[in-house]
């Protein structure tokens, strides 16, 4: 167990995150390929993540600002929202990300806008805590290996 | 263990070490893939563009040994670029996607995927992703090869399969003798010697050769071999070897065909109407040249319809190199026959107006080609020439306008080499839709028309084989014999067949190379080039090139457009159907066609001396004569 009292701290973080349903397998994927020739792997790539995401997030409301809506091109940018978001293990946004697509599957407009909303607050959530984590983590000097929850 | 293994030592340590390509728009995927890859000890190179993944793999394809690919990308569809890689590079492709969809990951296999994997990834999953190449690898080898004589002994040596493949594709252009007999072990198919053989002619009908094209387009004018094109083809009673030799026509037809694109494009430029087209067509690579020459059939249309039968005439008579004399005449003829088929003849015309203008005999060969493609494109519209073409379909179709047009395209300036022994080529090189198998006989009779001049059943080259992919065929088949051309053309479809495994640089076929041909080259030359060039752009091209067992009569085939059904006032000189494809044999005095066509006769002839008798160097030796011409369509 961590002696340090903040890796401790971030151990605990870190275990809530994936209690709370905020990530998922994936984001320990991302921390086992984390070693010592890509010390910050994980915190690179949320930080693309969240990079690249944000241009399609402003993408997609400026597509939910035209009317009627172009279920196609909406399906497309969630698409690949989805992806990314899966790929660091994003679980709620994924989840938030699937309700949208269906929504525009079935040409739901109104749902397709409540389920963006309620993706942009998961989406929000999880970077501030992300980041939080990640400062922690910064602090607490180099963890050991992340080892998966039994 | 590795005494007696060649490969380099990333290869023995296989898996480690395999070079894999990754694609994926998404960064962050990106990212990760990347780290995912490393992690699994590959060698990775990562793009997020499709259209950079496509260049880089085309610069070499021995490169890589594994390509993983996201579907959804912005500048190409993935599944695009997985056809396209499997074709030209014949590398395993994996697809990548968030949505997994049955019918996504369906689409995925359809379309040549080896694998297809969800996001987000897993590294479990990526640790096995090597078994693809290797099973790729050890089946091509398998089946590729008999026994042995690359086959390396082990299998895990992923990289190698590919040059295993160029190896014994070349090895079979040096020695085809040998590689014949090979093919025979391995297809147990008892055509030993092409010459003194006669086997029981294979009639590559117009479905036969669309399948052909269709396949070759699916593997890629680069990759495509005739075990794979076999395979993917499906025909019972296909033997290994005659698609190898029709590939080996269609190459050269296709080279021709880019040579006469070239010359086309001049000739388009004259016009006017097509030059947009044909320039269009000039740059497509690989298939989209076709989809696009397919496209512009219109464009031909009103080219040709602009063109008088005779003008396609007159530029069979450029005496560009054609010396043949009777070849511009078969190849008008067909071109104007063309015309008189009926719907088709839109195309014809157009192809002829082509031609005409171009000035070449290569044009001429091209408009025949044209023509031939036209017809197709037209959807057979009662066209004669193509013979039966199935297919309307443009982008299949029209292997010989294809052809035709990149020839135009390429702005060769030297028709010689279409009217010249690219007869054979011609016929070839001008499909490059690959399931304008039949445009390709159609060509290829047309060729075979013009080859008919000399008197030797070029007409069957002449027939401008549409598949230009089929000319791919690198088999040693034609090599030996198209390259005989004896002028530079004949160096260059010699060289072209030899490339015509190799990857060729993705020049949109070769025509490109075919056109720089420029040098007059004689007759044989010319049709080598062609077909050549053809083959990238047009894969129908020559199918004809069944050298080793097809006789000069076959060659007709592709120009054999049916010149039956339609006036074929100006084909009845010479519009023989054989097998289906309707030999145009250019009357000598037809008044169709004038010395230009020569060339195309020339190359015919050579096509189809070639054939027969190895040892004559028809037209500049160039044995493929026939072939091209039958092969072309």
């Amino acid at each position: 167990m961590e002696k340090n009292p903040m890796r401790r701290q971030l151990a605990i973080m870190r275990q809530a995150l994936f209690d709370q349903g905020y990530l998922d397998e994936q984001f320990i994927q991302l921390e086992e390929l984390q070693d010592d020739a890509n010390p910050n792997f994980v915190e690179e790539v949320v930080t693309s993540y969240y990079r690249d995401s944000a241009r399609l997030i402003l993408k997609i409301e400026q597509a939910l600002e035209r009317k009627p809506f172009d279920f196609n091109k909406l399906d497309g940018y969630m698409h690949q929202f989805k992806g990314s978001s899966s790929s660091i293990g994003a679980k709620k946004v994924k989840a938030e990300s699937t309700l949208f697509r269906e929504h525009c599957n079935s040409g739901n407009g109104e749902g397709c806008v409540r389920a963006f909303q309620q993706l942009k607050q998961e989406y929000a959530t999880l970077k501030k805590k992300l980041e939080a984590y990640f400062q922690l983590a910064r602090q607490a000097g180099p963890m050991e290996t992340a080892c998966r929850p039994k | 263990m590795t005494v007696e293994r060649v490969i380099s030592e990333t290869k023995d340590q296989f898996p480690i070490g395999m070079r894999v390509l990754a694609v994926d728009d998404d960064p962050t995927c990106l990212l990760l893939l990347e780290t995912l890859l490393r992690r699994c000890q590959y060698n990775v190179t990562t793009t997020s563009q499709a259209i950079t993944a496509l260049k880089l793999l085309r610069e070499n394809k021995n490169k890589f040994d594994l390509v993983i690919s996201d579907v959804h990308m912005p500048d190409m569809d993935g599944f695009k670029l997985l056809e396209l890689v499997g074709l030209e590079m014949d590398l395993p492709v994996i697809m990548l996607s968030a949505n997994g969809d049955t019918k996504l990951v369906m689409k995925g296999i359809t379309h040549g995927a080896c694998d297809y994997l969800l996001k987000p990834l897993r590294i479990e999953e990526l640790q096995n992703i090597w078994q693809h190449v290797v099973r790729r690898k050890k089946f091509d080898r398998k089946d590729r090869y008999n026994s042995g004589s690359q086959d390396k002994p082990h299998t895990e040596a992923a990289g190698i399969g590919n040059v295993d493949q160029n190896r014994k594709f070349n090895k079979k252009r040096k020695d085809q003798n040998e590689d014949e007999d090979e093919d025979h072990d391995e297809n147990g198919h008892d055509n030993e010697d092409p010459l003194t053989q006669k086997k029981p002619r294979v009639v590559w009908s117009v479905e036969l050769h669309r399948k052909f094209v269709l396949a070759v387009n699916q593997l890629g004018i680069d990759k495509a071999v005739p075990k794979k094109i076999l395979e993917l083809m499906n025909v019972e009673k296909l033997t290994r070897e005659n698609v190898a030799s029709h590939l080996q026509k269609f190459r050269l037809y296709l080279k021709r065909l880019s040579c006469v694109a070239t010359q086309q494009a001049n000739m388009a430029a004259a016009l006017g109407s097509v030059d947009s087209t044909y320039s269009r067509m000039g740059s497509l690579n690989g298939l989209e040249n076709f989809h696009t020459l397919a496209g512009s059939d219109q464009l031909h249309n009103a080219a040709f319809r602009s063109f008088p039968p005779s003008g396609v005439l007159g530029i069979l008579n450029t005496p560009a190199g054609l010396g043949m004399h009777g070849l511009p005449s078969p190849g008008m003829i067909q071109l104007s026959h063309v015309q008189n088929s009926g719907s088709t003849c839109n195309d014809q015309s157009k192809l002829q107006s082509f031609v005409i203008s171009g000035n070449h005999n290569a044009n001429i060969l091209q408009g025949m080609q044209m023509s031939l493609e036209l017809d197709q494109l037209q959807n057979n519209k009662g066209v004669s020439h193509i013979g039966e073409q199935p297919t309307a379909n443009n982008t299949t179709v029209f292997p010989v306008s294809v052809s035709l047009i990149d020839a135009r395209i390429t702005g060769c300036s030297n028709n010689p080499l279409i009217g010249i022994k690219s007869k054979s080529l011609m016929l070839e090189g001008s499909s490059q839709q690959a399931t304008l198998h039949a445009s390709a006989s159609n060509l290829r009779d047309s060729v075979s028309a013009m080859g008919y001049q000399n008197g030797n059943n070029l007409s069957d080259f002449t027939s401008v084989a549409p598949a230009p992919n089929q000319l791919w065929d690198s088999k040693a088949d034609l090599q030996g014999q198209a390259c005989p051309i004896s002028c530079n053309a004949g160096q260059i479809i010699r060289s072209a067949p030899q490339e015509l495994n190799d990857p060729r640089k993705d020049a949109p076929y070769q025509l490109n190379v075919l056109c720089s041909i420029n040098s007059s080259i004689p007759v044989n030359g010319a049709m080598v080039q062609l077909g050549q060039c053809l083959d990238r752009n047009n894969p129908i091209l020559c199918r004809n090139m069944d050298l080793d067992s097809i006789g000069p009569p076959n060659f007709v085939d592709p120009l054999s457009i049916k010149h039956g059904e339609g006036d074929n006032s100006a084909l009845e000189s010479s519009a023989i159907e054989k097998d289906g494809y309707l030999i145009v044999q250019p009357r000598p005095q037809g008044s169709y066609i004038p010395d230009n066509i020569g060339s195309l006769e020339d190359l015919a002839n050579a096509m189809m001396r070639r054939e027969q008798d190895k040892g004559k160097p028809a037209n500049g030796d160039f044995g493929c004569n026939a072939y091209s011409l039958r092969t072309c369509i």
